[in-house]
């Protein structure tokens, strides 16, 4: 006697078809991404209705946050451990060759040049914290900010000035960061800023 | 994996039955929109906007270079406390002060003044920008005759000063009205006593 089957459905989706679009994707956003850089403060810039869009490479960023501290930053790993060996052969500060190695690895600091070999002996989750984020100096008694510019400046001639500041910032503090530029001849640099829209304007 | 599981047990029973070459691609997916979640969270898609300025160099900076400016032309804008700001024209002339007058950020504050005193520049660069627009010129072009306009001779020199109660976004806002403006010569530059003088009377 046949046994009459009756064949069921399967409930199973041909997934090929889902897994392409998902890869399709990934491939796209692999290929377009270009990282979240991480920052030592967090900081609001204030809009304009500027448009012109940053370039990727060649950046010495200067982050200033609302308390006034200064956060500096080069790109390219090569030219961060030449940069550290010509600022400790400024400030006479030896760094040993794991030291270099790890200021190579760090996109923004803020800390004065005669506590950087402790600061780099940190973890990394610690640099961050308000204690260990102090800012560089940038007085006219002691302004490592400068010179940590001009000897960038001094590696690579490409390099642009952005300067990103917080707009709680007060104009003391701006007016020591031109003024500081302005020493050493760096008169165009750019300022950062969000997209104002257009209802903001008109 | 349900799959696989149905057909092990069609083999227990002795019928031969060709292996199904099919995968169960389910993890592969879950895979594929994990990636992706992680990218999407961690790229910054749009980069940053930012504002080109150039400052003058040190040593132009000069008493001598800063009365050259004809007082007629010259605007003095000062960043006061509190997002206010205070504007005044030309300088003190045979020992009348200028009058200092008082507005803010808003679009009917600073903007209507520099419209007023930059018209006709304001309409030239608006006409260019409506030739532009008509495809009639390149982007190169646009950008070169725009220079030649705002760089008119009677056009305003305007003075951007901050107080120490000023913010950074004051500075900001004030060099976005000089763009709004077209306003082609401006300058940051330090506040002098006068200008505290003038400051000192109004509070």
């Amino acid at each position: 006697m046949p046994k009459v089957k009756i064949k069921r459905k399967s409930t199973a989706v041909d997934m090929t078809a889902m897994c392409d679009v998902a890869f399709l994707l990934l491939t796209f956003f692999m290929l377009t991404s270009n990282f979240i850089q991480k920052e030592p403060v967090v900081v609001n810039t204030p809009s304009s209705i500027s448009e012109i869009k940053i370039p990727d490479r060649n950046i010495i960023s200067i982050l200033v946050d609302g308390k006034g501290k200064v956060f500096f930053g080069i790109d390219g790993q090569e030219n961060r451990v030449q940069l550290l060996t010509k600022m400790g052969e400024a400030y006479n500060v030896a760094f040993t060759p794991a030291e270099l190695k790890e200021f190579s690895l760090v996109n923004k600091f803020g800390v004065p040049i005669n506590l950087m070999k402790s600061y780099l002996a940190l973890k990394s989750e610690e640099r961050d914290l308000p204690q260990n984020a102090l800012g560089i100096p940038c007085d006219s008694l002691d302004n490592q900010f400068k010179n940590w510019v001009s000897l960038a400046k001094g590696i690579n001639k490409e390099y642009r000035i952005a300067i990103k500041a917080d707009q709680a910032t007060t104009y003391p503090v701006i007016k020591k960061l031109m003024g500081s530029l302005q020493e050493i001849n760096e008169n165009r640099y750019n300022l950062l800023t969000s997209l104002k829209t257009v209802a903001d304007y008109q | 994996m349900s799959e696989v599981a149905a057909e092990t047990q069609v083999k227990q029973k002795g019928k031969t039955k060709k292996m199904s070459t099919r995968v169960d691609f389910t993890p592969m997916v879950d895979l594929g929109f994990l990636l992706i979640t992680f990218f999407m969270l961690a790229t910054s898609m749009s980069k940053p906007q930012t504002m080109e300025i150039a400052m003058p160099s040190k040593e132009k900076i000069s008493e001598e270079e800063q009365t050259k400016i004809k007082a007629s032309r010259a605007v003095t804008i000062l960043l006061g406390k509190d997002n206010k700001v205070f504007y005044y024209e030309g300088t003190r002339e045979n020992d009348i002060d200028p009058v200092l007058n008082q507005t803010d950020f808003s679009p009917n504050g600073m903007r209507q003044f520099l419209i007023k005193k930059n018209y006709d520049i304001m309409v030239k660069v608006r006409e260019l920008k409506a030739t532009k627009e008509a495809k009639k010129l390149s982007d190169e072009q646009f950008e070169k005759q725009k220079m030649e306009i705002i760089s008119d001779k009677k056009a305003p020199i305007i003075l951007i000063k901050g107080t120490d109660d000023s913010n950074y976004k004051n500075l900001i806002d004030a060099l976005d009205e000089m763009a709004i403006c077209n306003i082609g010569r401006y300058a940051i530059v330090d506040i002098t006593p006068f200008d505290l003088e003038l400051l000192a009377k109004v509070k």
